[in-house]
This record gives C-alpha cells, structure tokens and sequence, in this order.
C-alpha cells in the first residue's frame, strides 16, 4: 500500500489511520472530510450544545497531528465519484485523485421521515459541527424548540436546547423514549426527569408537517395538534452514507457489507464506521468502530488476522443528567428479569439472565456495576455461583477488586479505545501518577468521562505514587463525591449529619466529612437544618478561632474596615480587662484581640457590644475597602459605602471555604481586590466584577466575571457568584480553584448570563439562608449548651485527699 | 479490678454527644468524651504539640486533636496518626452511677513506683 485515500474525516476513519501508521509510518496519505473542520468527537456535540463543552475541546486530532504524520488533509471537499477501474476518486470541486487503497469512512447521514415541510429555515438535523453551532445560534429564552424523535440524539439535543433557555417540547413516535434502549419502567424514570426539568414529552404521536411560510412556525401532529416551533431538531435516526459505495459497485445492504476481516467485496477498497455493516448490523455507537478500526488497520496493512466478530450492542451515557447504560437483550422474553428499584433515589435496574448467563442490562441513575455486566456479556459466564449478588455485590474492602476482575483487553475508555493493558502499561512505563498525566499520555477519560472513575481506581491499584487530582470521594466514612452526595441530601430530604452518616455512612463519620456534610446540609437547607455542633470543627463550635496554646484569637466585625473611636475605647478596654497577649491590626482591615481563655470569651463579645467577624470559620470573612470617593482624589466610585453594603449583605453566611473580598474606588487597586475571591474595581462610570482572586498559599489575579454600571448591579452579580460557588463548590475548595475547575466562560453563563429564571433561583435561595442567618457571638449571651464555653466541675474532688 | 479515686466530676447531659468536656481535678487535666452514652476519658494533652484533644472531633474510636490533626485513640489513648508514633496518653475509667459521672483517678505512686496499698 503506497498511496491511500480516504473519505470521511470522522472517527472511525482517523482511528483506523492512527492504528495503520503505527504498522506503516511512511505510508502516503489523503485525507477527504466534507466538513471543514478537522476530526472532533461527534459524541460530544451534546456537550457543546448544553455549553459544557466549547468546539475546541472536542477536536481530536488538530491540524497539526496531519501535518506531523505528512497526511494530505482536503477539507470542504465532498468525494462525489470513484472508478474501481482506473482507481479515482472525484470530488464535487472536480478535483481528481489516484489511489492504490481507498478507505470509505463515510459515516451515516439524517435520517428525515416523510414530513411536509422539512425544508424550511429553521428545521435542522443535530449531526455535525455546523449544526450545532447553528442551533446555539439560534437558542436562547423564549425560543420554542421541537424535538422530532425521542431517542438517544433527540433527547440529547432536547436538554441542550433546555439548557440554552428554550422550551423544548420532544415529539416521539413510540410509547417510551428511547425504546432501543430502555424497557418501560426504565424509560419511565427518564421521562420523569424530563419533565422535571420542564422538557415537554409527547408520546405516540407522529410529526406529519412543519408549518409557516419560509421559515418555520410550527409542527403539525396527526393527533391534530399545532406546536408552535421557532426551531425544529429532526432526531428520528441515521442511515449509513453508501452512495460512494454504490458506485464503487461494492456489495451493499442497508450499509457496506463487509467480513470479519473488515474486507469489501473490492479487494482494494475498505471501509469502517457507521456506513457499514457487518453480519447484518450496522452499528451507530462509536465503540464498535473503534473494534472495527483496529481490524481492518491490521488487514489493510498486510496484518491480516485479527478478526472483528461483532460488538454487544452497549452504551453507556449521560441524558439529561441521568447516567444511562444499557446492553444486550433486555426483553423479558425467554429471560429471567431480575430487577431493583428506587424512585426517591432515581434508580433503576433491571438484568435479564438466560440459562444461567446474563444476556441484557438496563440501569438508569447508577451505572457504577456496568463493566462487570459488560464482561459478563461478553465472556457469557455462568452466574449461577452468584446468582445471589447479580445487583449487589458482596461487600468488599478492597479497593482494587473492582479493576483487578477486569481482563487486560477489556476497553475501559470506550470514547478513545484504551484498554485496561494499554493503562498500566502507560503507569508503569511512563511513569503516568495522576489522572491529567494519564489524560495526556493515553487520552482516556478525555471523551465523555464516564470512565474517571475507573481510571483513577486504576491508578490507585497500580501507580506506585498514585496521587488524586482532585479530591472526588469526601472519605471512606460516606463513599460518595460531593455532587452525589448533594443530591442524596436533596432528594432524600436530609437534615442532619448523624442521620446521613448512619444511612449512606458508617454511622459515625470522621473530621473531614463531618464538617463537610454539616456546610452542605446548611447551604441546601438555607440554613434550616438540624445543625449538630459535635460535626463542627472546634471554632465553629465556640465562634473563634484556637491558637497554639489552646486559648483563642477573637476579631470582631469591622465592616469595610471603618470603625469609630467610641469602638476602639471599647476594644482597647476589652484587650486590658481581659489581658489579652496581643492586640493586632489583621491583613483584612480588622483588629484581633489574641490569647482569650474559652470560658471568657460569652464576656468578651458582651463587653465588645460587636457582631462576630467570623474570622474563625469557612464563610464570610471582611469586605476590604479603600476611602474611594469620600476623600480620594482619584476615586471614581464611593468604593466604602459599596464595600460596607457588600459585608452586610453576605456577613454571617457559611461557604465551602474562607471567601474574602474587597471593593476599590479607582483602578489603582488599593485594596487589592484583584486578589480577592470577590472583588469590585471602580472605574468612570462604573464597576468591573472580579472573582477567583488569591494572595494566600496560591497567588492568583482574579477573572473578571462583568462589567455593570451601578453599584446595585455590582452587588448582584456578586451576589450570583457567591451563591454559584456556595452551592457548588467542593467542600474546602477555594474561589480560585473552583473557577479554574470550572472555567470562567462556565461560571459567566451560569451567573450572570444565566435566564432570569436562574439567576432569580440563585438570588431567592441566598436571601433564604440570609434571612436565617444569625450573629454567631448572640450564643454569648444564650449559649447552646450549659457547658459550651464551661470546664466541668469536680463535684467532690476532696475525695482524693483522703 | 480499678485501684484509685473515683472523682465526680458531673451529669451526662453536661458533655453533649459526640463532643468532649475538660474537667481540672487535682493536676490532671482530663478530656471526658460522650460517645453516645458510654463515657471515656483521656488526659487533655495532645502528646504532638499539648493541644486540647476535648475540642477535637470524635471520629468512632479516636479523637482528633484540633491543631494539627493528630489522631488519639479513645480506648488506649495511644497515637493513630501520624502513623508509626509511639506515644500515648493516659486515659482513664469513667463511670456512670445515680446519673452522675465519675472519674477514677491512679492512686497516688509511691517514690518505688509502685502503687500504694
């Protein structure tokens, strides 16, 4: 093979060209995509609709990997024409090009169901780049949106359209979404969601027109019912691509037929992907191809042997924020269904067994167990020894069970193809320790993500320095990562850490996961939630913040850092009365009184008559502030006024961490809000919000989130951000790792960018919390407990005089 | 059998659950402990850098000490973490009787080392 030519520039033909350079570097290569952009992961366009992902971030291979490898790369061209004679292909720009081999990677097109009227403007397919970026286009709040199809692509096109602030409405043919996929029940629970979400779904109904003149206005259901339609997203299936095939004059059924060594009736011609089809299957999920890719790479470069004997149809995805695996045959008939539910949790599984061998899957809600179906499926173990532990498996305390079941071969990122052996070869190797090292090495977990998990229990069991990007678990007392845990919390109407911990816990938790759930609870339920203090760490069980020798540092609130003289008589009174050691001007425009006895401190805060500064606890620390207008001649906005009306407003709230802010009159930056977690920069007739600032362990200068021009803007759009962060944020996560984590672009359209309706969410559950919020140093005077701030009191300690 | 001085030292409703309480009794700062009932007691002297264990967090048998995060098992008093410390503190029998909580103190050791008759 010297000259190859491929059509498609998609994932199954790029996988098959990466497989055959490793056989054959110097193998001369052109490369046709009628798309104009280089090869991304189609998988994820849904990301990129739903604003998760942006088009760069799903590219695969960037231009310069075809320059690298010396590929010829013609994009914008569509093949039009071959002649298995001659050996050419022909382009819609008329271009003609020789080859020796030629691979046809031409993928599946749109399937439209004979509809009046699809060729309005407005009626789109959700399949490529360009449609995506169209369709983004072209949301937004207000806009009516119909879903023609209800499954796996139409409901993954639905709730990017939600997130983009229409209202979508899904219109499907059968009598449950995505029927290939899911039995009743299992539909059941994602229809539920759906609605939750505020999507429309219409059933049994079949879209018989699109209305309006031009443009699109609306569809017309053959129940007799209009939807008004601004934009209309036709999802009803996809049907290989096999016009060039045809030509070709290739054995062709529903797609290109081809054999188990991937070979087509044209010993010089090959093709992979979605456009064709093996032992009467064409496959429309991108593992299959990726099996399929290493194939025929081998066949094509005179490696003939590896054979393809097909895929157990499987997928494994996110809809709607529902993880969704589904395998096999499902249908109950001739099969033993053995099934688990739970409604308030969301979860659904059911397995179908058939002489003792699993033969299908559903699980909705929790798709943890399914590499071990997936093996079983594919090994047909019998499962009789363990027809007991089928949905749960028996408890065990290794960590590394899970992986260590796994074969070599089997595939854990189903996205990129990487298997368990090409993971541990790349830990022991090349020294991969961490999750983004693995990342960049192999490129698992880079697609959909559904496999961290398992990579990371993968580093854990093998990487000798194995280290946790990020921390995901809280600990080994609740097993769950914080967002988990959060909609656990949520959903199962928890309001106290002991009753979380002796649920989903080991009954009695630890000091990293009891603080944690003790934040969460407080920021779910605004604040109206059984707090137990015994989960709190010490400072936040008396309001101040221990020292070295036990005694505590006590700073009482200053907002924006102004204070009066009758206030400092006070404190200076205080600091003799109590011989406090040290009296200190603090970093945040306040003065710390240090080395206070516990049991003086209810007298202290009396005595001081001041709110709790709160130096003491994650929350709401000090809002710094320069003179600004009131007496600078360089301010521009009265930057203390802003700054105390800030303080007042979020002051007494607890956050996933410290948050510390600042507001500053002029861009000379006095009071380094730039290196705040909030900040506020004065400008002429205005306010820059920043935020994710640091000047601590990590010095960061903060993104700016907007520009508003009043100071009641500025407030609210920090406002948005802080109850953003407040709920979620990873308990101990600071401003500016959390934005890094999610990306300023992310948090812009989730705050100030958000729809009314979301941003009016965020503000009304900060006002709750707000309105229940309490000076902490009132416990001075009507303590919790007797002895909260009290040494207990030998009651006969003569005794031991005796 | 405890050889010593039981010393009352309070009600049970006096340490809340799951948290600690200190009590002075004689030169022995003590660190009492509600688990839910059952009652433990330790000296009140992280053995790292003398912090206050009764304000640390219980976990189910240690306690961790607030200023550095060392770990004291409840039972035997010794080091859980840092792993591979062999320090310990002393602890002590508690008892619950008549709805008062008492504390038994070592009787007093003689210049030999050995306990008093």
């Amino acid at each position: 093979m010297t000259r190859l030519v491929v059509v498609g520039n998609g994932m199954a033909g790029m996988a098959c060209v990466e497989h055959i350079l490793t056989y054959q570097p110097d193998v001369a290569i052109t490369v046709f995509g009628d798309e104009t952009h280089t090869n991304y992961n189609r998988i994820l366009l849904s990301s990129v609709l739903a604003g998760e992902k942006a088009d760069d971030d799903i590219v695969l291979n960037p231009l310069d990997w075809y320059r690298r490898h010396g590929i010829r790369l013609c994009l914008g061209v569509r093949i039009v024409d071959v002649d298995p004679v001659r050996k050419t292909v022909t382009g819609d720009d008329a271009s003609v090009t020789p080859y020796d081999t030629l691979l046809i990677a031409t993928g599946s097109k749109a399937w439209f169901p004979p509809i009046q009227g699809l060729d309005k403007d407005g009626v789109f397919a959700f399949r490529t780049l360009d449609d995506t970026r169209e369709l983004l286009r072209r949301s937004g709040p207000g806009v009516k949106a119909v879903v023609i199809g209800g499954g796996l692509l139409g409901l993954e096109a639905a709730r990017g359209l939600q997130v983009q602030g229409c209202d979508v409405t899904v219109v499907h043919l059968m009598d449950r979404l995505m029927e290939r996929q899911l039995d009743a029940d299992g539909a059941s629970y994602l229809h539920g969601t759906m609605e939750d979400l505020g999507i429309d779904v219409l059933l049994g109904r079949t879209t018989i027109a699109v209305l309006g003149d031009e443009r699109a206005e609306g569809v017309a259901l053959s129940d007799g019912t209009c939807l008004p339609a601004d934009l209309v997203v036709v999802a009803a299936g996809i049907r290989p691509n096999v016009d060039l095939a045809v030509k070709a004059e290739l054995t062709v059924n529903r797609g290109i037929v081809v054999n188990d060594h991937m070979e087509t009736s044209d010993p010089d011609i090959f093709a992979v992907g979605e456009c064709v089809e093996h032992r009467g299957v064409c496959y429309g999920l991108v593992a299959p191809l990726f099996e399929q890719a290493k194939v025929l790479a081998a066949t094509m470069t005179g490696h003939r042997g590896p054979a393809y004997a097909g895929t157990v149809a499987a997928s494994k995805l996110k809809i709607v924020g529902v993880d969704v695996f589904s395998a096999g045959d499902w249908s109950e008939q001739n099969a033993e269904p053995v099934r688990f539910e739970d409604r308030a949790l969301g979860i659904y599984k059911k397995l179908t067994v058939r002489d003792g061998k699993l033969v299908g899957a559903i699980l909705v809600g929790d798709t943890s167990d399914s590499h071990r179906y997936m093996d079983w499926l594919r090994t047909g173990a019998d499962l009789t020894p363990q027809r007991r532990h089928l949905l749960f498996p028996p408890p065990v305390a290794d960590a590394g069970h899970d992986v260590a079941e796994m074969a070599e071969s089997t595939t854990v990122c189903g996205c990129v193809g990487v298997t368990k052996g090409a993971i541990i070869h790349a830990i022991h190797d090349r020294g991969v320790s961490t999750l983004s090292q693995l990342k960049e090495c192999t490129r698992a977990s880079t697609g959909c993500g559904s496999c961290t998990k398992l990579c990371q229990d993968l580093l854990r069991a093998v990487a000798p320095a194995f280290e946790e990007d990020a921390k995901r678990v809280i600990c080994g007392c609740v097993p769950f990562d914080e967002q988990a845990l959060r909609e656990i919390l949520r959903s199962q109407k928890l309001k106290s850490v002991q009753e979380v911990l002796e649920i989903y816990g080991n009954g009695t938790g630890c000091e990293i996961c009891k603080p944690a759930l003790s934040y969460m609870l407080d920021m779910l339920w605004c604040g109206d939630h059984d707090e137990d203090r015994s989960a709190r760490f010490i400072n936040d069980r008396v309001h101040a913040n221990i020292q070295n020798d036990g005694t505590f540092s006590v700073i009482p609130r200053m907002r924006g850092g102004v204070t009066t003289p009758a206030e400092l008589r006070r404190i200076a009174d205080v600091a003799e009365k109590y011989a406090v050691r040290m009296v200190k001007v603090t970093g945040s425009q306040r003065i710390d009184l240090l080395g206070v006895k516990k049991e003086d401190l209810p007298h202290v805060w009396a005595d001081l008559g001041m709110p709790s500064g709160q130096a003491y606890t994650k929350g709401v620390r000090m809002v710094k502030t320069c003179v600004g207008t009131e007496f600078c001649r360089f301010g521009t906005q009265d930057s203390t006024a802003a700054g105390i009306e800030m303080e007042r407003r979020f002051e007494q709230l607890f956050t996933p961490h410290k948050v510390k802010m600042a507001t500053v009159g002029c861009p000379r930056n006095c009071a380094e809000a730039t290196v705040k977690d909030i900040g506020l920069v004065g400008q002429e007739g205005g306010w820059q919000v920043v935020v994710g600032g640091a000047a601590g362990k990590s010095v960061r200068k903060a993104d700016l989130l907007t520009t508003v021009e009043t100071t009641e803007a500025a407030l609210e759009a920090s406002a948005l951000f802080f109850q953003y962060y407040r709920e979620h944020a990873n308990y101990l996560e600071r401003t500016y790792d959390f934005v890094e984590r999610i990306g300023i672009e992310k948090v812009r359209k989730d705050t100030v960018y958000a729809t009314e309706a979301v941003r009016h969410g965020l503000l009304d559950r900060l006002r709750k919390s707000k309105a229940r919020s309490t000076d902490a140093w009132q416990e001075g005077r009507t303590p919790r407990h007797r002895t909260q701030f009290l040494k207990l009191r030998p009651v006969d300690a003569h005794e031991v005089q005796a | 059998m405890t050889t010593g001085h039981w010393i009352k030292i309070g009600h049970p409703e006096d340490v809340p659950p799951r948290e600690g309480r200190v009590v002075d009794v004689v030169g022995h700062e003590i660190a009492v402990f509600n688990l839910g009932g059952r009652f433990v007691a330790l000296a009140n002297r992280c053995p790292h850098r003398g912090g206050p264990l009764a304000d640390g967090i219980l976990t189910a048998t240690a306690v961790v000490c607030p200023l550095h995060g060392w770990k004291v098992d409840l039972r035997q008093g010794c080091v859980e973490r840092p792993a591979g410390e062999a320090a310990c503190v002393e602890t002590y029998p508690v008892r619950v009787d008549d709805d008062t909580i008492a504390v038994c103190l070592p009787a007093r050791r003689t210049a030999a080392g050995g306990e008093a008759a």
